[in-house]
């Protein structure tokens, strides 16, 4: 039982990365028709939002400590961060501990200036393209902006850890009555399903209850009437991409301390966010979000030893294969809408 | 108007003379130019530097590549000498090789089997590279092994720790200065046993490839020798980035150790989340828990941040020696690029010089002089003390370094503190060991 659970806390905090990276795909597929490959490296920018952000408040100026020696031999220099001369030792040392939580305001609008970059400069172009073009050039461009990465801080993860406050983890175990140490869970992924869960909710309100969200919410069901009723459609939809960036960015920014930042993971979330976007349903939100959860959990259960040993190799295909069963019993996906990506 | 007399026959038998008679030359010339691949004929002779410059392991292969380009720099007398100057054979006088100058072409693993193959195939054949060296993973040392093995040229491994590269895949073009899998059990295990006890339980999370194999096998063998009991062993997936679902059971299982056979990006993944889990505040059978990572590499435990302190596990090599081999190789490498050389660009390094030295004791670049030349060769003065190239199996043996993450390091390149210097006695093994069986050295091919 208590392995149950923990497998299922396990899940919720990988479904919480998978739904968020999912929702901004089909925010975009669903506003503006276009398959979107290049949403993993928005992810993974994000998370390099967050390490830009620690390196900002980590520069340093050099003083020599003659009592000790480099590796050639001459006196050390040692870094002293500008923060600390500039607030004093304890408050520098705290900002500079709390640089990635600080790093969500640091990279909301980073991450909207990509976003609108990105929809204006490359992918409207490729609106009335058929769906292999644009799968091409975002995936292009996925490449091309993770080794713009890689030019930069190099092919090794950078460790971005998170507040010293939040670090261990929380006994679940004894508060359901277990022993100790039977249900442990790290802070920081309570958090981050924590902030998910926020994230999630936020936007399914300013959809639901805002008349921006409403317009956008038209336009998803029929864009053609939306236009004629003199609405500008492009332009709110070129804000939605800079939205689903931003969720895509703030995924990102509070994934840094749960696995160091390196330029590939975006392309690693990408194959199995199109999966939960294609297992919940083409253009359905609460599709994209329940399969995210569902397939984190699935996931989770499969790399349980008791799993592994009745099946081997289960945990690095259980995720194709729930998407095989319910495209063959329900070909649009959990939640999917009639007539989306069927012309 | 003049007669021609051309019959069939009369074309036929003088088509037939004439051809011979252009083939000739180059029958005989063919022979001779041809008594081994890329047999060098000008002044300089060819190395192909055969390491990841793309993919997740290009830092490495970049530190790989800075190395070779040091110690061609040194085989053609430039620089201060670095290492030349401390190596017991006195050969190499910073001449190139057998007076020719050496220059070196580069080529791309990209970390993938069949992507170093093609790299490498194209620098012999195209560049006329007389050997190749490099790369940073088990699976490609092993494939690029082979095809050097078809080509007939030198292969000098670079970074490659898998029992099987001087195992069951050994080939006799083939040369490994790298430790292996086997020896740092061996090295590990009773340091181990010191530090933790000998009333252990283990659970291992390995890699799911020839490699994680091959040191799960090797450190389950050393540390039950020692009394360990070994709770579990949990193959993980190769591209799996988060370990939380695998980490999360281990404290239930009664063990009280946890065994990473991980390396480069799941290294840097599985520690950092077994510290988030906060496995190692945790008291299990009334002991610490305590978490171990055989295989560290420097470059890679920068990732991990702060949570490699106190971890203990094995390196090839480290800046902080202070033999006059090492000395003079982190002077060198730390002077030209400022900041000191990994293990990755140590052994690639003298892989280098050990090649030079072997054609210049022969006398040749003929592969099968270079290998006999190897074989069997005890030296000293880079960085691990003595050494020998084994016969049977081409493996280097040496010293192993124990390591531990430092608790308060100096500066990004402080990481790891040496622990103990294990004696190469106490790692070595017969050639015929169960853990490396299977397949065979078989003979030197020269190639052409």
């Amino acid at each position: 039982m208590d392995a149950i659970i923990l497998q299922i806390l396990n899940g919720l905090d990988k479904g919480s990365a998978y739904a968020l990276i999912a929702l901004g795909l089909t925010l975009i597929f669903g506003t503006l028709g276009v398959v979107n490959f290049a949403h993993g490296a928005l992810f993974m920018i994000g998370s390099f939002c967050a390490v830009t952000l620690s390196k900002i408040l980590n520069l340093s100026y050099e003083v020599v400590d003659p009592t000790k020696k480099d590796f050639l031999g001459n006196p050390l220099k040692v870094k002293m961060p500008y923060v600390e001369s500039w607030f004093g030792t304890d408050m520098g040392a705290a900002i500079i501990d709390w640089s990635v939580p600080l790093a969500i305001l640091f990279s909301i609008p980073v991450m909207i200036c990509i976003g609108f970059i990105m929809e204006r400069g490359l992918i409207k172009h490729f609106y009335k393209r058929p769906h292999a073009d644009q799968i091409l050039v975002t995936f292009g461009l996925a490449i091309v902006l993770q080794e713009i990465i890689k030019y930069f801080y190099g092919a090794n993860p950078i460790p971005t850890p998170a507040p010293a406050v939040f670090k261990g983890s929380f006994d679940f175990g004894v508060i359901l009555g277990f022993d100790p140490n039977t249900i442990i869970y790290p802070y920081w992924r309570l958090v981050y399903f924590g902030f998910a869960a926020l994230i999630i909710g936020a936007v399914f309100a300013f959809l639901q209850f805002t008349t921006f969200g409403m317009v956008v919410r038209a336009g998803m069901a029929d864009r053609e009437t939306v236009g004629l009723l003199g609405i500008n459609i492009d332009k709110r939809f070129t804000i939605m991409f800079g939205l689903a960036a931003a969720v895509a960015g703030l995924a990102g920014v509070m994934y840094a301390p749960i696995n160091s930042p390196n330029y590939h993971m975006g392309m690693d979330f990408l194959v199995l966010s199109f999966v939960v976007v294609v297992v919940g349903g083409m253009g359905s939100l609460p599709g994209a979000v329940a399969a995210g959860f569902l397939l984190g959990v699935l996931e989770s259960f499969a790399s349980m030893n008791q799993i592994k040993s009745l099946i081997p190799g289960i945990d690095q295909i259980i995720i194709y294969l729930v998407a095989i069963i319910i495209l063959l019993t329900r070909p649009r996906g959990l939640m999917g809408r009639k007539g989306v990506m069927e012309d | 108007m003049s007669k021609t007399n051309l019959t069939r026959r009369g074309v036929l038998k003088s088509g037939a003379v004439a051809g011979a008679g252009v083939a000739l030359p180059t029958i005989f010339t063919a022979s001779s130019a041809a008594a081994y691949t890329n047999e060098p004929t000008g002044s300089t002779v060819t190395l192909g530097f055969n390491v990841p410059q793309t993919g997740p392991y290009a830092d490495e292969g970049a530190d790989e590549l800075r190395a070779y380009q040091l110690a061609v720099e040194h085989l053609n007398g430039g620089g201060d000498g670095g290492m030349l100057n401390t190596f017991s054979s006195k050969e190499l006088k910073g001449n190139g090789i057998l007076g020719k100058k050496v220059e070196f072409v580069t080529g791309d693993t990209q970390t993938k089997s069949d992507a170093a193959r093609a790299s490498a195939k194209s620098m012999i054949e195209k560049d006329g590279a007389i050997m190749i060296t490099g790369g940073s993973s088990s699976g490609v040392a092993v494939a690029v092994q082979g095809l050097c093995q078809e080509a007939g040229v030198i292969f000098m491994a670079g970074l490659t720790h898998s029992n099987d590269t001087t195992g069951k895949d050994k080939k006799a073009n083939g040369f490994r200065h790298f430790f292996n899998a086997y020896m740092s059990g061996a090295a590990l295990a009773p340091v181990l046993a010191k530090a933790y006890g000998t009333d252990r339980k283990a659970y291992h999370l390995t890699a799911d490839y020839t490699w994680g194999w091959t040191q799960e096998e090797s450190i389950v063998a050393a540390t039950e020798a020692l009394g360990w009991q070994t709770v579990n062993t949990v193959k993980t997936p190769l591209a799996q980035t988060d370990f939380s679902s695998y980490i999360a059971p281990v404290l239930n299982s009664g063990a009280d150790v946890l065994v990473l056979n991980h390396y480069g990006g799941n290294m840097v993944n599985s520690l950092t989340n077994a510290v988030q889990f906060g496995l190692r505040e945790k008291i299990v059978n009334g002991k610490q828990f305590e978490i171990v990572v055989p295989l560290y590499s420097r470059l890679m435990a920068r990732g991990a941040g702060e949570n490699v302190k106190g971890i203990m596990g094995t390196t090839n090599w480290h800046w902080s020696l202070q033999d006059e081999g090492s000395k003079a190789f982190v002077k060198s490498f730390g002077t030209k690029y400022g900041f000191p050389p990994s293990q990755a660009a140590h052994t690639t390094y003298c892989q280098t010089l050990l090649y030079a030295d072997a054609a210049q004791r022969a006398g040749t670049f003929n592969p099968c002089g270079i290998a006999e030349a190897l074989e069997g060769f005890d030296f000293d003065g880079l960085g691990n003390g003595a050494t020998t190239y084994r016969a049977a199996d081409h493996q280097c043996f040496k010293d192993v370094l124990v390591v531990r993450g430092k608790e308060n390091p100096t500066s990004e390149f402080d990481l790891l503190e040496i622990v103990e210097i294990t004696p190469r006695g106490q790692v070595e093994y017969a050639a015929d060991h169960p853990m490396f069986a299977g397949g065979a050295l078989g003979t030197c091919n020269p190639g052409a």
